[in-house]
C-alpha cells in the first residue's frame, strides 16, 4: 500500500528535518548567549546570571520574553524598507549556512527511505558556505546605513571594509585543505582526512596548521566578534550598527552573530579537525563507551544537584533531565548499533562545542583591535602567510606526486 | 511544466525584474540592492544549467565582494536621491526605437538558437565539473587567463597612482 508518506517521502523527510533542525539551533543559540555569560562572568570572577532558575538556566526564556514585548521604534527618516529587509536579511543567510553541513557519517532509514545527517549534501558545499558569507555583510552594511543615524552608518561603514578584507584570507587559508582532498564537498573533506591507523595524526590540522590558524583568525572577523567586533564597538560607536534596532529586530542580528559561530566552529571541526572522525585510532574500540562515560556521571550531578532546589525545578525538571541523561548514556552501552550510530555526531558537535568555548574565551580575555592595526593585520600579516601556505601545500603535493 | 522550467520562470523573472528596478529606482542604494538581487537570479540561472563552480563564483565575487564594494562607496559618499530631467528629444527620437530594435534583434537571436544547438549542449553533458573548468583555465588558455590578470593588476596600479598623495 502506496500511503502519503510514500508520495512525498521526501520533501517530508527534508521539511522535518529543516524544522529540527532550526529548532535546535534556535535552542543552542538561546543557551549559547548563557553559556558565554556564565564563562565570561567565571574568567572575571562574577557569578553570571543566576536569578531566574538554578544556575540562571531560564535566563534565555526571559530574554526571548523581554526581546518579544519591548517596543519596537522606527527612527525618523529611516529607509523604512532596507530597516526592516536588513535583519531578515542577516539571520535568513545565517541560518542557510548551517544547511549546507553535514552531521555524521551515517543514514537512518525509516521505511526504506534514506534520512541523511545534514540537509544539503552540495559538491560544491564550502564554496555555497563562502557564498553565503560573502552576502552575509549587507544584513550589517544596510542596518547601519538604513537607520539614517550617525553611529550606525560608521558601523556598518567599518564592518563592510573589515568583512572584505579578512574574506579573502578566509578564502586562501582553505584553499591548502582543499588541494589536499580535491574536493569543494565537505563530507568528502572529512573523508580524505580519515587515516584508521593514525586516528588525529591524520588530521588537516598538522600539515595545515597555518592555515587553520589564518582561517581562525579571519572567521572570528567575518563573524564580528571580539578582538574583531569593531562594527559594534560600544565604547566607541554606542552599539554600531545595530544602535536604532530594538525588540525582536535586534534579537535577529544577535540570533544571526551567534548562529554564524555555530558555522564557524563547525568549519573549523570539518575542515581541519577530522570534522565527525574519532581521534582515536579505530582499533581502540573501548573509546567508543567514551559518551556513556560522559554522560552518566553528567546525568547523575545533575539529579543530584537539582534536589537541593526546593522549587518546581529541584522536585521535578532537573531530576527528570538528570534522569533522561543518564537513561541515554545506559541506552548507548546497551545497544552497540545505536552506540555507533551516534559516534560520529559526538565527536562532531565535541569539537563545534570546543571551538564555541574558544569564541568565548577569547570574549572574555583579548582587548579590541584599533582600526588601523585590524586593517595592517588583514592586509600585510594574514593576507600573505594564507597565500604562502597555499604555495607551500601545492608544491609539497606535486613534489610527491612525482 | 515541470520544476526546473518553473524554477528558471521564476529566476528569469527576477532577473528581469531586478534589472528593471535598478534602472527605475532613485536612490542608488536601492538601486545597488536590485543589482544584487540580478546577481543572485543570474547565479540561480547557472545553478539550474549544473555549472555549480561558476554559480558560487558568481555570488562569492559579483553578489559578495564587488557589490559590497558598490554598497561601501555609496554609503561613503552619503548618496542622496537622484535628480532626474525629462527624457531628451535625442533618447526620445533615435534612444527608443534603437533600445526597440536591440531587443528585437536578441529575443530573435535567442529564439532561433535555443531549438537546436543549446538544447543538444545541454543534454549531451557538456555542462563542465569544475576540475574541467580548471583544466580549461590553467592549462589551455592559461595565457590569456593570466594576461588578463596582469591587465587588472595594472588597473589596480593606476589607481593607487592616482589616488596616492602628491610628493611635493
Amino acid at each position: 500500500v502506496i500511503d502519503f508518506f510514500d508520495l512525498h517521502a521526501e520533501i517530508i523527510i527534508m521539511l522535518v528535518k529543516i524544522g529540527l533542525l532550526l529548532f535546535i539551533v534556535l535552542t543552542v543559540n538561546a543557551y549559547l548567549t548563557w553559556f558565554e555569560r556564565k564563562v565570561v562572568a567565571h574568567i572575571q570572577s562574577r557569578w553570571g546570571p543566576h536569578r531566574v532558575g538554578p544556575h540562571g538556566l531560564l535566563q534565555p526564556l526571559a530574554d526571548g520574553l523581554k526581546f518579544l514585548f519591548k517596543e519596537d521604534p522606527t527612527p525618523a527618516g529611516a529607509d523604512k524598507f532596507v530597516y526592516y529587509l536588513a535583519p531578515l536579511l542577516a539571520l535568513a543567510l545565517a541560518l542557510t549556512s548551517i544547511a549546507v553541513i553535514p552531521f555524521g557519517p551515517t543514514s537512518l532509514y525509516f521505511r526504506g527511505h534514506e534520512i541523511t545527517l545534514g540537509i544539503a549534501d552540495l559538491n560544491i558545499g564550502i564554496l555555497a558556505l563562502f557564498a553565503i558569507t560573502a552576502l552575509g555583510v549587507y544584513g550589517i552594511a544596510l542596518a547601519g546605513w538604513s537607520s539614517n543615524s550617525k553611529y550606525p552608518l560608521l558601523g556598518g561603514l567599518r564592518s563592510s571594509a573589515q568583512m572584505v578584507s579578512y574574506e579573502l584570507a578566509l578564502t586562501m587559508s582553505v584553499v591548502g585543505v582543499l588541494l589536499m582532498a580535491g574536493t569543494f564537498s565537505l563530507r568528502e573533506i572529512i573523508q580524505s582526512q580519515d587515516k584508521p591507523a593514525l586516528g588525529l595524526l591524520g588530521w588537516n590540522i598538522f600539515p595545515q596548521i597555518l592555515g587553520f590558524l589564518c582561517f581562525f583568525v579571519a572567521a572570528v572577523a567575518e563573524t564580528n566578534r571580539v578582538p574583531f567586533d569593531l562594527p559594534e564597538a560600544e565604547s566607541e560607536l554606542v552599539a554600531g550598527f545595530h544602535t536604532e534596532y530594538a525588540s525582536f529586530k535586534f534579537a535577529m542580528f544577535f540570533i544571526a552573530e551567534y548562529t554564524s559561530m555555530i558555522t564557524v566552529s563547525c568549519l573549523c571541526s570539518i575542515l581541519f579537525f577530522g570534522g565527525w572522525l574519532s581521534p582515536f585510532p579505530a582499533g581502540w574500540t573501548f573509546t567508543h563507551y567514551l559518551p556513556s562515560v560522559l554522560l552518566i556521571p553528567f546525568g547523575l550531578w545533575v539529579i543530584f544537584d537539582g534536589i537541593k532546589y526546593e522549587t518546581i525545578f529541584g522536585r521535578l525538571i532537573l531530576p527528570g533531565l538528570g534522569t533522561v541523561i543518564t537513561a541515554l548514556g545506559v541506552l548507548f552501552i546497551l545497544f552497540p548499533a545505536v552506540n555507533d550510530f551516534i559516534q560520529g555526531p559526538f565527536w562532531l558537535l565535541s569539537k563545534i562545542f570546543v571551538f564555541l568555548f574558544i569564541y568565548v574565551w577569547m570574549r572574555g580575555t583579548l582587548p579590541r583591535f584599533r582600526y588601523d592595526q585590524l586593517m595592517a593585520f588583514g592586509w600585510k600579516l594574514l593576507l600573505p602567510v594564507s597565500l604562502a601556505n597555499v604555495v607551500i601545500t601545492a608544491t609539497t603535493l606535486l613534489w610527491r606526486s612525482h | 511544466m515541470n520544476a526546473p522550467l518553473i524554477v528558471f520562470y521564476v529566476l528569469a523573472a527576477l532577473c528581469v525584474l531586478g534589472a528593471l528596478s535598478l534602472i527605475f529606482q532613485r536612490h542608488p542604494i536601492h538601486s545597488a540592492l536590485s543589482l544584487i538581487v540580478v546577481m543572485v537570479a543570474l547565479a540561480g540561472l547557472y545553478l539550474l544549467m549544473g555549472a555549480e563552480f561558476v554559480a558560487a563564483v558568481q555570488i562569492i565575487v559579483y553578489g559578495g565582494a564587488i557589490m559590497v564594494l558598490f554598497v561601501f562607496v555609496i554609503m561613503l559618499l552619503n548618496a542622496g536621491v537622484e535628480e532626474r530631467t525629462n527624457l531628451s528629444k535625442l533618447a526620445g527620437f533615435a534612444g527608443i526605437p534603437l533600445a526597440v530594435a536591440l531587443t528585437g534583434f536578441l529575443a530573435a537571436a535567442v529564439a532561433r538558437s535555443a531549438d537546436a544547438t543549446s538544447q543538444q549542449a545541454l543534454q549531451a553533458g557538456v555542462v563542465a565539473p569544475t576540475k574541467t573548468l580548471a583544466n580549461l583555465l590553467f592549462q589551455e588558455f592559461v595565457y590569456p587567463f593570466e594576461l588578463t590578470s596582469f591587465l587588472i593588476l595594472v588597473a589596480i596600479l593606476g589607481a593607487i597612482v592616482l589616488a596616492a598623495p602628491r610628493e611635493s
